[in-house]
């Protein structure tokens, strides 16, 4: 079985390809450059160097989200076209998680975190292979609970260095962060999950984003003031 | 015989998302479009980011039943053509991806079109374009005259140095609290009024084709606001009629001047305001005394879908001319020619 790997949901930008238990080909880069100009092209390329022709891709597994709306967006569009396209079977899965599986063999909590700005991040809590927590969160309340589960806490993401020195300062001597290679999404450890996973309708696949609109939440309120 | 062109259009500018089937340039063969206005009524206008997500729920359906409709498959077609600017940057990025993994997968070449290109090809999917040819633009996001003196060649000859016109109408609809679209709101009570409110007309320098409507529409926006002031009950009938005949009479004027100025054989309206009937009236009225031909393609071609970009997708690949994996979304695209 020939899978296909997508993961824009970030800065960062992942593509493997996989074949059976091999690992055929895998990109991975923090390159600032925007996903839409990008993706297609690396995919493109990293086919021809798999040797593998577009008709060949038998499964597509795509990072969901949450991260950069537009990142995710880009990801999923093209993850969703080829499957539909190709008709083959398409796996979506978290973001978070896929960095978090980064470390499946740390004892201890697992934190993935990306940056949502205004000290607020995403951040997934994984615990003994379990999701805990998936959330759009401010850094403060994450902070309060990784520091009540009392465990130890390993930190995943390129995102962890905007906010390293307020982690350290909360939880001490329970935290340590992954090393720079660890920090990437990886296309091959997205597609591992998705074999494990049961395929979604591909026309229903769409981000997660975590958050809705500004414009809706603003909308809901004053639905709610008017007693609707 | 040369063989049949089948071309797969996409557009997801605004707030549209849409698929169309066109075979030679000139015949809907499918045409698919899932408007979002329901969505956005609540908001008063169209939401970029609630857009964009509203795309990606549907860009793979429209595809599909775009395919279906036409009893399809992607061997047959011969391209795939797709709105690469101007728009919203996001819900360009949108159609731009699917149409790239789409032409990848099915090893078809890709095209990526200008919208404003794309609604003066609607008219090829009506009649024959004959040339030289100019093309009066109006929609929410656009006011442009455009002269074409070839297929494929355009040439900016006018635009709005502000508001676009219907942008303009949105925001006198909304003075008079009429719901979002506001344009035919305003059409229709404009249509019924037997009086008209007097606003200026904004004719910039001597000879200039471009368009200025912010004045107009803040002249609109203060006789409302000093009327409420004053307690008085404003008749809506007689502000839009007046605002309407201010935005038609210059419209119509500029389009005439230039018409006879570049001696075309062909004059055309397109984009969403050109389903303005008291603009479309007028024009008409206009182009007949002058014995020039007018035309204005059905609403469902005006407003914003995926046949025009096939149409003009199609003589852009006739022309040879192809975008590769790294297209990407261009807010600010400018309308260049291809031939």
């Amino acid at each position: 079985m020939i899978w296909l790997g997508i993961d824009t949901s970030n800065t960062p930008l992942a593509i493997a390809i996989v074949k059976d238990e091999q690992v055929l080909a895998s990109f991975q880069s923090s390159m600032k450059i925007t996903h839409s100009i990008g993706t297609m092209p690396a995919i493109e390329e990293l086919m021809e160097k798999a040797n593998i022709k577009p008709n060949e891709i038998e499964a597509i597994a795509v990072a969901k989200g949450p991260g950069s709306y537009t990142g995710v967006r880009i990801g999923v569009t093209i993850g969703k076209t080829l499957a539909w396209t190709l008709k083959v079977p398409i796996y979506s899965v978290s973001s978070l998680h896929v960095l978090a599986e980064n470390a499946p063999y740390f004892q201890g909590v697992v934190c993935s975190i990306m940056d949502a700005r205004r000290s607020n991040v995403f951040a997934g809590i994984y615990a003994n292979g379990e999701v805990v927590k998936e959330a759009h969160i401010s850094l403060v309340d994450l902070l309060t609970t990784l520091d009540n589960m009392e465990q130890q806490v390993l930190f995943v993401g390129m995102d962890v260095s905007i906010h390293w020195e307020q982690i350290k300062e909360v939880l001490g001597d329970k935290v340590q962060r992954a090393n720079a290679a660890f920090d990437l999404p990886n296309a091959a450890v997205l597609i591992e999950m998705a074999k494990k996973m049961e395929p979604s309708e591909v026309h229903t696949v769409v981000p997660e984003y975590l958050r809705i609109t500004e414009a809706e939440a603003n909308w809901m309120k004053e639905q709610k003031k008017n007693g609707n | 015989m040369r063989k049949d062109q089948y071309i797969l259009g996409i557009e997801t500018s605004c707030d549209e998302t849409a698929a169309s089937i066109v075979k030679n340039g000139h015949e809907i063969i499918s045409n698919v479009v899932a408007s979002q206005i329901e969505s956005h009524k609540r908001f008063g206008g169209v939401v970029p980011e609630v857009a964009s997500r509203h795309h990606v729920e549907q860009i793979t359906i429209v595809i599909e039943e775009a395919l279906k409709q036409a009893d399809m498959t992607p061997q047959d077609l011969d391209a795939v053509a797709v709105t690469e600017g101007p728009g919203l940057v996001g819900a360009l990025l949108i159609g731009i991806n699917a149409a790239k993994a789409f032409a990848f997968a099915n090893g078809l070449p890709l095209v990526g079109v200008h919208h404003i290109a794309g609604h003066i090809y609607a008219n090829a999917l009506v009649q024959k374009m004959e040339f030289p040819l100019l093309a009066l633009v109006v929609s929410g996001g656009h006011t442009e005259l455009v002269l074409m003196k070839e297929d494929g060649q355009f040439e900016l000859i006018g635009e709005t140095r502000d508001d676009a016109a219907g942008e303009a109408y949105d925001k006198v609809a909304r003075v008079l609290n009429l719901p979002y679209p506001g344009g035919p709101h305003i059409d229709k009570l404009a249509n019924e009024s037997d009086e008209a409110l007097q606003f200026p007309r904004a004719w910039l320098e001597e000879g200039s084709y471009d368009f200025s409507f912010s004045g107009l529409k803040s002249a609109v926006i203060n006789y409302q606001h000093n009327a409420e002031q004053r307690g008085e009950e404003i008749n809506p009938n007689h502000l839009a009629a007046g605002f309407q005949q201010s935005v038609v009479e210059v419209l119509t004027t500029k389009t005439i001047r230039a018409a006879r100025e570049f001696k075309v054989k062909q004059v055309i309206a397109a984009g969403g305001v050109a389903a303005n009937k008291g603009l479309r009236n007028s024009l008409e009225e206009a182009f007949t005394k002058e014995n020039i031909h007018f035309y204005v393609p059905p609403i469902k071609l005006c407003t914003d879908n995926a046949a025009m970009i096939a149409a003009a997708g199609n003589s852009k690949y006739s022309a040879g001319h192809l975008s590769d994996m790294s297209m990407n979304g261009r807010p600010g695209l400018e309308l260049n020619s291809w031939n």
